[in-house]
């Protein structure tokens, strides 16, 4: 074998070090290190975080909750929409977690304005179909950039301009201002209708797909009182009552499926759909049992609005893949954590 | 025996390509939250479970056909980094989809591959266990990117400047006169 002469050696190393740099250099480009800009899960997470940091251990957002189980009684309705096994008539289990919209897992109940359903549903074919639905009728903004560029306008306490300049830049915003203002408080999770406002599609048997979206929409009696009226119950008193009263009895609503006809707004969750569209009531969700979330069943389970089973998968809608990057994000950091949200009697004397 | 064999090196290159698209995709899909997100993950989880298939593969043929020999006069620091790099980049591609497969299992979630795939949980739902392997896939991930390029920059290095026949012995062709 000829050895190459002292010059083509010299060479023959800079090529070997420009194929290393190139390589690394898109590896770095892919990661997003050289694009500080591109929105990830890990910026939105950051920026859902309060000035003094986020809430070890807790999720990144909506970290106040509580863990309910139950059924979801299915009432074959729902299979001329979707061939997933949870329409089909039965009984399926559901762990699920009634929460509200803060990054304070303390912060008292009347601070918040959205309040939220996760839910795990499960069906015997091992496919799961998991949902973080909220309570307003539509979403704020109509992109995961106007959300992430919403949430550091909000965060800019100093600049008073911030919110005002995003809501020119945003004029989707003005309805839900709208929407938080006048809408009267509710006194009870049992008592709220939580939305999916994403756009899904549903898959039936012979492959056909409907853009739809979902509400959970309640049996009981719905109560209202003014914003002044339910701060006077108590800071905790949301836990403390759906607790109560599921101890008296189980509760329950109904799950009603929104089929958009053509031309409907599916990739954007700020504009409804008009109020004659076709539902389709699909079963009952009902919740039995209460648990603290510390050491009940929801803690663990990330409500990451993309894992869904066969007969359901996202839309055009950008928002559920970004909430999952976001929430995977959560979850990753928050499992790492658990020694700051410890379990069971571990639990005593290090709470605040 | 101066030359892995055919099958061999349609596996090296073949996972060559498939790890390098692995590492790209996962980096990548953790930068962003835009829709390709969702193709991604599922892309990189089934990526992962094929490339663990052709690992399990690839060690089992290797067993059986053996490798060329190292050349002679190859330094003993050379041939020692030779054997430690190749014994780490196996080990990484069996535990980095086991740590993965791991993750999602250990996270509760269901194991779902692209075309609807469903793979068994193979851990226990547990946080504590969740954040190891994460920890560990991550950290691993980057370790395995290194290893490449020092792979890389060292196959060149046989090619054209000791010109010992090592880089042919997997690419083709003979050594450069």
């Amino acid at each position: 074998m000829a050895q190459p002469s002292p010059g083509a050696k010299l060479l023959s190393l800079a090529f070997i070090a420009a194929v290393v740099a190139a390589l690394a250099g898109a590896f770095a480009y892919t990661a997003g290190w050289l694009s500080p800009d591109r929105l990830s899960g890990a910026r939105l997470v950051q920026a859902l975080a309060p000035a003094g940091g986020p809430a070890l251990g807790h999720r990144r957002n909506h970290a106040k909750g509580i863990c309910f189980t139950g059924q979801f009684e299915a009432n074959g309705n729902g299979v001329e929409l979707s061939r997933a096994q949870v329409f089909a008539q039965g009984r399926y289990p559901v762990v699920g977690r009634f929460n509200f919209s803060t990054p304070d897992p303390n912060a008292p109940d009347a601070t918040s304005r959205v309040r939220g359903l996760g839910l795990q549903i499960s069906t015997p074919d091992g496919q799961v179909w998991r949902s973080a639905m909220i309570d307003p009728p539509f979403f704020p903004v109509a992109t995961p950039e106007a959300f992430y560029a919403l949430l550091a306008a909000s965060a800019r306490k100093d600049d008073p301009d911030a919110m005002k300049s995003f809501a020119a830049a945003h004029p989707e915003i003005a309805a839900f201002g709208a929407w938080a203002g006048s809408a009267p408080w509710i006194e009870s999770y049992a008592e709220e209708t939580y939305n999916s406002l994403n756009t899904f599609l549903f898959i039936d048997k012979s492959g056909a797909s409907h853009a739809v979206r979902w509400s959970l929409k309640p049996q009981a009696e719905v109560r209202s009182m003014s914003a002044e009226d339910f701060a006077k119950l108590g800071p905790d008193h949301l836990a403390a009552e759906i607790a109560a009263r599921v101890a008296k009895e189980p509760q329950r609503w109904t799950l009603v499926i929104t089929v958009a006809d053509a031309g409907d707004p599916t990739a954007d969750p700020s504009k409804q759909w008009p109020a004659d569209r076709r539902q389709v009531e699909v079963g009952t969700l009902v919740a039995d049992k209460i648990e603290a979330e510390r050491d009940g069943p929801c803690r663990d389970i990330n409500f990451d609005p993309t894992i869904l089973p066969d007969g359901i998968t996202v839309s055009d809608d950008p928002f559920p893949a970004a909430r999952s990057a976001a929430y995977a994000r959560s979850f990753n950091l928050r499992t790492a954590e658990e020694k700051d949200y410890p379990r069971g009697d571990a639990q005593e004397g290090t709470q605040p | 025996m101066t030359r892995f064999t055919i099958p061999q090196r349609l596996l090296h290159w073949l996972m060559a390509i498939a790890i390098l698209a692995m590492l790209f995709v996962g980096v990548g899909m953790v930068s962003t939250a835009a829709p390709k997100y969702v193709p991604l993950v599922a892309t990189h989880k089934t990526l992962g479970i094929a490339i663990l298939v052709l690992a399990v593969l690839r060690i089992l043929v290797r067993l059986k056909s053996g490798t060329p020999p190292l050349p002679r006069d190859l330094p003993e620091p050379m041939r020692l980094a030779a054997k430690l790099s190749h014994v780490a980049l196996y080990a990484l591609m069996l535990a980095m989809p086991l740590l993965g497969w791991g993750m999602v299992s250990s996270a509760g979630n269901p194991v779902t591959l692209l075309w609807g795939i469903q793979l068994p949980s193979i851990l226990p739902h547990s946080d504590s266990l969740h954040a190891l392997l994460w920890q560990a896939h991550v950290a691993l991930a980057f370790c395995f990117f290194a290893l490449i390029l020092l792979h890389i920059a060292a196959a060149l290095f046989h090619a054209l400047v000791r010109r010992d026949g090592v880089f042919q012995s997997m690419a083709g062709g003979t050594p450069a006169e």
